[in-house]
């Protein structure tokens, strides 16, 4: 008897088609090219800043206000809730379990501490930006 | 008791003659209440005598009757035929090799569980003679879910990150270096940390999540690479800012 053990090829470009769990986690690895955008959209901000000109910067400020504009940011801000921020808040429990005693604690509060957390860093952001 | 005609379609591969695995179709009359496996008992028995597959306790406890069943990695003998479609693929477990039909080559996670040091590493003196390791309920509680682990392998089956790249230590594995970890009486986290800390541990997961999605025994070795990283990351930091690392 002699051993001639085959081995299955997984296909390097199409392996995340084998099933649906896959494809959803494809999407969310997805949200990679806005990140991408998004790094691009902060140095091009940053470089009509160091222009020194007015002019230059309110042509920036209003080229992010066209209609196409504000609906890639709504787009990128579904985007980023759906397969980002509320997967990984419901994950959070996991991930850092805290036990007190012998239980664990339920993992509502650590879900619930995220969005408290997420809420107070992003007022503090709107307090930044002025709007509040 | 009802019988109902079920078509298998199984996964053939003979190393001696075939140069690539191919399906083979039996018709097998399942009584309501079995499971993939006695499917299969019955196609040896009654049908086809050289069909090679792995079984032995029947009841989730050995693991080693993993296989994929309609392309998702389940023990054979925990999937009912009743919550089944008429037609059922049986294949070997994903991302290994087939060393015979339904038989997988297993010898890379072997060596993987026994890399991670999977057991009580010491630093201190051992207690005496006659005393033992004490440790609390609660001390417990934080490993305990990790050693139901039976080494069925599905999570490896399912996972995509070793499916791609085999050097991966992978969930299992991984899993219980965590048990090991969080276990009050070990004292060799630190010798771990080569290993998992490497490009090949815990940071080559990407939290696909299917490992603890497919795993029969709910360890959730997803959950457990998480805390990994997170304790990784932490060590690093703290090494970094010069404070005191883990005793261990
Ligand atoms: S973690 Fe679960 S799926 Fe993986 S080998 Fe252990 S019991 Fe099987
Ligand atoms: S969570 Fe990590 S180990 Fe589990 S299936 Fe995904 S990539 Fe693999
Ligand atoms: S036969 Fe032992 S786990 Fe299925």
């Amino acid at each position: 008897m002699s051993r001639r053990p085959y081995i299955r090829p997984m296909s390097q470009t199409t392996w995340y088609m084998r099933n649906g769990r896959y494809k959803v986690y494809m999407l969310r690895e997805m949200t990679s090219f806005l990140v991408g955008f998004y790094t691009f959209l902060t140095i091009y901000a940053l470089a009509t800043l160091a222009s020194n000109s007015p002019q230059v910067w309110n042509s920036f400020l209003s080229s992010q206000q066209s209609t196409g504009m504000i609906a890639l940011h709504g787009f990128a801000l579904l985007y980023f809730l759906f397969y980002q921020t509320f997967p990984w808040f419901k994950l959070a429990p996991k991930a850092m379990p805290v036990q007190v005693g012998e239980k664990t604690l339920p993992g509502i509060y650590i879900v619930i501490g995220h969005y408290i957390v997420w809420a107070v860093l992003s007022a503090f952001i709107f307090w930044l930006a002025g709007v509040i | 008791m009802n019988i109902r005609q079920i078509e298998l379609e199984v996964m053939r591969y003979d190393p001696e003659k075939d140069e690539a695995p191919w399906f083979q179709q039996y018709s097998v009359p399942c009584q309501e209440d079995w499971a993939i496996l006695d499917a299969l008992n019955y196609v040896k028995d009654e049908l086809d005598t050289t069909l090679a597959y792995r079984w032995s306790c029947h009841m989730m406890v050995c693991g080693s009757c993993g296989m994929m069943i309609n392309g998702e990695p389940s023990l054979t003998c925990k999937t009912f035929v009743r919550d089944l479609p008429d037609k059922v693929r049986v294949e070997p477990l994903e991302n290994f090799p087939i060393e015979r039909d339904l038989v997988v080559v297993l010898d890379d996670v072997m060596q993987k569980l026994h890399q991670v040091q999977p057991y009580i590493v010491r630093k201190d003196a051992p207690p005496q003679e006659d005393k033992e390791f004490t440790q609390s309920r609660g001390a417990l509680m934080k490993f305990k879910q990790l050693t139901m682990c039976i080494n069925c392998m599905c999570c490896y089956a399912a996972c995509p990150q070793y499916g791609l790249d085999k050097n991966f230590i992978g969930p299992a594995a991984l899993a219980l270096a965590h048990r090991y970890n969080l276990d009050s009486r070990d004292q060799g986290k630190s010798d771990r940390l080569d290993i998992l800390a490497d490009h090949d541990g815990v940071w080559e997961c990407s939290f696909v999540g299917a490992c603890s999605e497919v795993c029969p025994k709910h360890v959730d070795p997803a959950a457990a690479i998480q805390q990994m990283k997170i304790d990784g990351a932490m060590e690093f930091w703290k090494q970094k800012l010069g404070m005191p690392g883990d005793k261990s």
